[in-house]
C-alpha cells in the first residue's frame, strides 16, 4: 500500500515539525512517498528525505506552485493519485485548502483532522470541536486524509530516501497570489507553541491584556484569547482559542480570567497541563484545570512573573 | 450578480453536545438548533454586497432534513431574497456528507448561475471543512478559502485568507467560491418586522433525487464516543504553590 504525503512547504522551506508528525501517522498506512511542491522545493525535498520512515521524495518545482494555490496544487496531486491508495497531509490551513479539492477531483470523501489511525480504512477524528470522537470507516478506493499534528509525535531523522524530480500539472490559472502578511511577532505560532497563555473577559481591557502578553513572553509562550475577550475588543481574532477559533494542545496552557465556556474548552482541553487563574471559584475552567488558583489576576499574574524568576 | 449561499442547520454553538448511548452519534433530538455560525457570516457578507450594489439577488440553499426550513427562514429574515430547501434526509441525525452536498450544490449552481458562492469555512458539527473546496473542484472554479476580507471587482475578487501564522491575499477569477472565516464581519440580527416578512419570501422545495445525486455516505460511522475526561485537578492555595507544582511537573 502506497501513501502520498503532501509536505508542508512555505517559500521553499520545509515545515519539518508538521511534516514529520504526519509521517508518523502515514507510516501506519504503508510506504510513504513525500511530495514537496513549490516555486523552489528542492531543499525542502532533500530535508524531507532525511525523515525516518520516508521511502521516496517527489520534488515538483514550478512558479504556479509557489504559494500553494489550491487549484494547481490539487491538479498536481490528482494527477499523481493513480499510484497511491492514501493521499495525506498534516492538517494545516494549506492542506485544508487543497485536500478537499483533491478528494472531489477523485470523487472520494476527505477525512479531515484525523487524530488516530485504526487501520487503512478506519480513522478516529474529533467532531463538534473535540466534544466527541468519531470513528469512521471509508468505503472509497482512495482515502484522502489530513492528520491533526497535535496528536502525533514527530518522526525522527536518519532517513535517506531517494529524490525524484517531477513536473507540475498545467496551471488552470484561476487565481494568483498577491501577498503574504506573516504576523510580525517573536512569539511562537499559536497552534504549534509548547506553551500558551490566554486571557479572557476577566482581563477587562485591551490595555490590561498587556499583562497576558508579558506573562507569555516570560514563558516563551504564544498568546491566546477567549472568544469573549475577542468580542470585547481586548485581543485580535487570530488569537482566539476555541471552537470558532484555533484548536491548541500545548504542553502547558495558562488560562487567565477565562470562565471556561464550552466553546473555549473545545479549543484547549487536549493541552497536557492546564493552569487556571480566576477569581470566581465556580468558574467551569477549574473543572478541566490541573492546577487552579482562585485569585485576582491583577495580583496573581505579576506575582507569578516575579516568582518564575 | 446573483450570490448563492449554502446554509446548514447545526446544534447551537452554546449547547453542550451529548453522545448517544448507542455510539451512533450526537443526540440532536430536542436540542436547540441554529444556523452554522460561519454560514451566518456568509449570509451577512452577501447582504453587504447587495447593499453595496455589487449583488442583486441572494439565494440561500440548505440540504438536509425538512427542519432546515427554519434555518432558511432565518437567512431570509436577515435579508436573503429567496430560498431552496433540498430534502435529503428524514432523520435529524443523518448528516449529508460534504461530497454529496457539493454535488447537489453543483447542480443548483448550474440552474441558478450565480457569480459568487459564499459558504461558511466549516460546519461546527462534523468540522470537516470541505464543502466549498469540493464544490469549487466539481465546477472547475477558483476558490478563496478562510476569507477575512473580500473585495469583488468586476471579473476578479481579492480575497484575504486566514492562514497558519498570518494572512494571505490572493486574486481569483469570477465566478468563484469563497469560504468565510470569523473576522470577515459580524452578522446582523433579524428584526421582528423582517422575520414576519421572511415568512412570505419564496422557498422552493426539492429533493436530492431531483438533482440525480446519490447521497449514500462514503464514510460509515463505526462509533462515537465521549472524549477522555481529564483527571481531576487540584486547587492551589498560593502563587508559590502553583510555581512549585509547575516546576515539579517540569512545565516551567
Amino acid at each position: 500500500m502506497a501513501v502520498l504525503l503532501l509536505a508542508e512547504v512555505t517559500d521553499g522551506a520545509l515545515a519539518l515539525d508538521a511534516t514529520a508528525k504526519a509521517v508518523t501517522a502515514a507510516t501506519k498506512l504503508g510506504d510513504v512517498t513525500v511530495l514537496a511542491a513549490g516555486a523552489s522545493a528542492a531543499d525542502a525535498g532533500a530535508e524531507a528525505a532525511k525523515i525516518a520512515g520516508v521511502s521516496k521524495v517527489l520534488v515538483a518545482e514550478d512558479a504556479s506552485l509557489g504559494h500553494r494555490l489550491a487549484e494547481p496544487t490539487a491538479a498536481l496531486i490528482a494527477g499523481l493519485a493513480s499510484d497511491y491508495e492514501h493521499i495525506v497531509a498534516p492538517a494545516t490551513t494549506d492542506a485544508k485548502n487543497v485536500l478537499p479539492r483533491v478528494a472531489a477531483l477523485l470523487d472520494v470523501m476527505v477525512i479531515s483532522d484525523v487524530s488516530a489511525v485504526v487501520d487503512g480504512n478506519t480513522f478516529e477524528r474529533p467532531i463538534y470541536a473535540g466534544n466527541a470522537i468519531q470513528t469512521v470507516k471509508s468505503s472509497d478506493a482512495k482515502k484522502v486524509v489530513s492528520f491533526r499534528t497535535a496528536t502525533f509525535d514527530a518522526a525522527g531523522d536518519g532517513g535517506s530516501a531517494s529524490v525524484e524530480t517531477i513536473s507540475a500539472a498545467d496551471n488552470p490559472a484561476l487565481s494568483e497570489w498577491i501577498e503574504d502578511k506573516v504576523a510580525e511577532s517573536d512569539r511562537p505560532e499559536l497552534t504549534s507553541a509548547g506553551v500558551v497563555v490566554s486571557g479572557g473577559r476577566g482581563v477587562g481591557s485591551e490595555d490590561d491584556f498587556k499583562l497576558i502578553e508579558n506573562l507569555a513572553d516570560k514563558l516563551g509562550a504564544a498568546v491566546g484569547a477567549s472568544r469573549a475577550a475577542v468580542d470585547s475588543g481586548y485581543a485580535p481574532n487570530d488569537w482566539q482559542v476555541g471552537q470558532t477559533g484555533k484548536v491548541v494542545a500545548p504542553e502547558l496552557y495558562v488560562a487567565v480570567g477565562i470562565s471556561g465556556a464550552i466553546q473555549h474548552l473545545a479549543g484547549m482541553k487536549d493541552s497536557k497541563i492546564i493552569v487556571a487563574i480566576n477569581k470566581d471559584e465556580e468558574a467551569p475552567i477549574f473543572q478541566v484545570a490541573d492546577y487552579g488558583l482562585v485569585a485576582d489576576l491583577f495580583e496573581a499574574v505579576p506575582e507569578l512573573m516575579e516568582k518564575l524568576g | 450578480m446573483k450570490v448563492l449561499v449554502p446554509v446548514k442547520r447545526v446544534i447551537d454553538y452554546n449547547v453542550k453536545v451529548r453522545v448517544k448511548a448507542d455510539g451512533s452519534g450526537v443526540d440532536l433530538a430536542n436540542v436547540k438548533m441554529s444556523m452554522n455560525p460561519f454560514d451566518e457570516i456568509a449570509v451577512e457578507q452577501a447582504i453587504r454586497l447587495k447593499e453595496a450594489g455589487k449583488a442583486d439577488e441572494i439565494v440561500v440553499v440548505s440540504i438536509g432534513v425538512k427542519q432546515s426550513q427554519e434555518t432558511l427562514r432565518t437567512a431570509l429574515a436577515m435579508g436573503a431574497d429567496r430560498a431552496i430547501l433540498v430534502n435529503a434526509a428524514d432523520d435529524v441525525h443523518t448528516d449529508i456528507e460534504p461530497l454529496a452536498v457539493a454535488k447537489i450544490l453543483a447542480k443548483v449552481v448550474e440552474e441558478e448561475q450565480p457569480g459568487l458562492v459564499l459558504a461558511g469555512k466549516q460546519a461546527i458539527d462534523n468540522d470537516m471543512n470541505a464543502t466549498g473546496q469540493m464544490l469549487s473542484a466539481l465546477l472547475g472554479w477558483s476558490q478563496g478559502t478562510f476569507a477575512s476580507e473580500l473585495d469583488v471587482d468586476g471579473d476578479k475578487a481579492v480575497v484575504t485568507r486566514e492562514v497558519d501564522g498570518g494572512l494571505q491575499t490572493i486574486k481569483v477569477n469570477m465566478p468563484t467560491i469563497v469560504t468565510v472565516d470569523l473576522r470577515l464581519n459580524e452578522p446582523r440580527y433579524a428584526s421582528l418586522p423582517n422575520i414576519m416578512k421572511a415568512k412570505k419570501k419564496p422557498l422552493d422545495e426539492k429533493t436530492a433525487a431531483d438533482y440525480g445525486v446519490d447521497v449514500t455516505p462514503r464514510l460509515e460511522i463505526v462509533s462515537t464516543t465521549e472524549p477522555e475526561a481529564r483527571a481531576a485537578g487540584i486547587i492551589v492555595g498560593s502563587v508559590d504553590e502553583l510555581v512549585g507544582k509547575l516546576k515539579e511537573a517540569g512545565a516551567v
